[in-house]
């Protein structure tokens, strides 16, 4: 209890199990909260254990696009934004810091959308298809292998191509769908970015579990990798009960891309481009 | 007030997983006349003052924008809501109206 006093303040109340995180990188990732927003601080704990400095940015932001410009990424968290009034994610589309996001997308800044979040980015048409209810109806929550497809996005390029990750999924309106000729682009572009495996949770779409725009910058993923971060509190693991840190790798992934420059750009050139 | 009714529905190639739910109840209660549901929305909007085209307008681009997502959704009906306490004229001219938008859909 020394030197790692400069993190005293994000120290939890409850032991905080997890190995010493690597070396800061100045990065700062803007985690966005709505109203109804569930997952934000899980976010923003996930960010701060990958070695980044979380912000808040609160979603009714006076400028958001001055807001955004001090920020390397932004993550859009998952929850009920709204209540999941109208359609999952169709009022936040709307709320004043999501143009500003939008159009920062458009420019490059790398923009991870968990769940709920997912379900915004498809509302604002950053990424293609849309979430309907799951086919059983249930809410369902349960640990989820998912296979990563490709791992040249921004929030992909720490895992190994087909690498298999557990973390958790929580949803109801989680069966993601699109025209079968939007799912032909998605495969034949390699836009797919997780997909699950073994089971099908809820009917989505060639068990389509994430995917990423043609840039490889905006990432959207039904499943919850910021609740697989710290050992004693992830899913079950073969190394032990709850020890399953898989999901940090998604918000490495970002870090090592800003601290990369043009790794995730190049990366998409083979299959991105139309 | 005078009201306008917009009414949304998945695309027909949409899965409708409550259409389906509910499909399943009918006949568990003895409605066996009808072999599929389909599940929509019906939103009524109330304006302040007359209904004028552009107010229509403005009805049918929400439509779009907000109240569907044109991803999963048709919207299928905007139309003038005939308001029975209102004096003949009026009632008569709303439901012309609805009529005429009910045949474009």
């Amino acid at each position: 209890m020394t030197a790692q006093h400069n993190t005293a303040a994000e120290l939890p109340l409850i032991g905080d199990f997890s190995t010493a995180g690597p070396v800061l990188t100045g990065a700062r990732i803007g985690v966005v909260t709505f109203p109804g927003t569930l997952d934000d601080r899980d976010a923003a704990r996930a960010v701060r254990l990958a070695g980044g400095e979380a912000v808040a940015l609160w979603h009714a932001e006076a400028d958001g696009a001055k807001a955004l410009s001090s920020l390397d990424a932004v993550i859009i968290p998952g929850g009920f934004s709204y209540g999941d009034y109208l359609r999952a994610g169709a009022i936040a589309r709307f709320a004043p810091l999501m143009d500003a996001i939008i159009a920062a997308a458009g420019g490059g800044l790398p923009v991870l959308g968990i769940c709920n979040g997912f379900q915004i980015l498809t509302e604002s048409h950053l990424l293609p298809g849309s979430m309907i209810k799951n086919e059983h109806l249930k809410f369902l929550c349960t640990d989820q292998v998912l296979r990563v497809e490709n791992n040249t996005t921004a929030w992909t390029r720490d895992f190994a191509a087909g690498e298999e990750i557990t973390v958790p999924l929580k949803n109801q309106d989680g069966q993601y769908v699109a025209d079968e000729k939007t799912l032909d682009e998605l495969e034949g572009e390699g836009r797919v970015a997780f997909r699950y495996v073994g089971v099908n949770p809820n009917g989505s779409r060639r068990d389509i579990a994430g995917i990423t725009n043609a840039a490889g910058n905006v990432v959207g993923l039904m499943p919850h990798p910021e609740h697989a971060v710290e050992p004693g509190f992830g899913p079950d693991s073969p190394a032990g009960m709850r020890l399953g840190t898989d999901g940090l790798g998604v918000f490495t992934s970002v870090l090592a891309s800003l601290a990369g420059g043009a790794g995730h750009t190049a990366g998409t050139t083979a299959g991105g481009s139309k | 007030m005078p009201t306008i009714v917009v009414d949304v529905m998945p695309k027909p190639e949409i899965l409708d997983p409550q259409g389906k739910a509910i499909a399943g109840a009918l006949p568990r209660l003895g409605f066996t006349g009808f072999t599929a549901v389909r599940q929509g929305r019906r939103f009524e909007l109330t304006v302040d003052g007359e209904v004028t085209e552009e107010v229509l307008a403005q009805a049918r681009q929400a439509a779009v924008d907000l109240l569907s997502n044109p991803v999963i959704e048709d919207v299928v009906n905007v139309a003038v809501l005939a308001d029975p306490g209102a004096p003949g004229g009026i009632g008569q001219a709303a439901e012309a109206v609805q009529a005429a938008e009910g045949q474009g859909a």
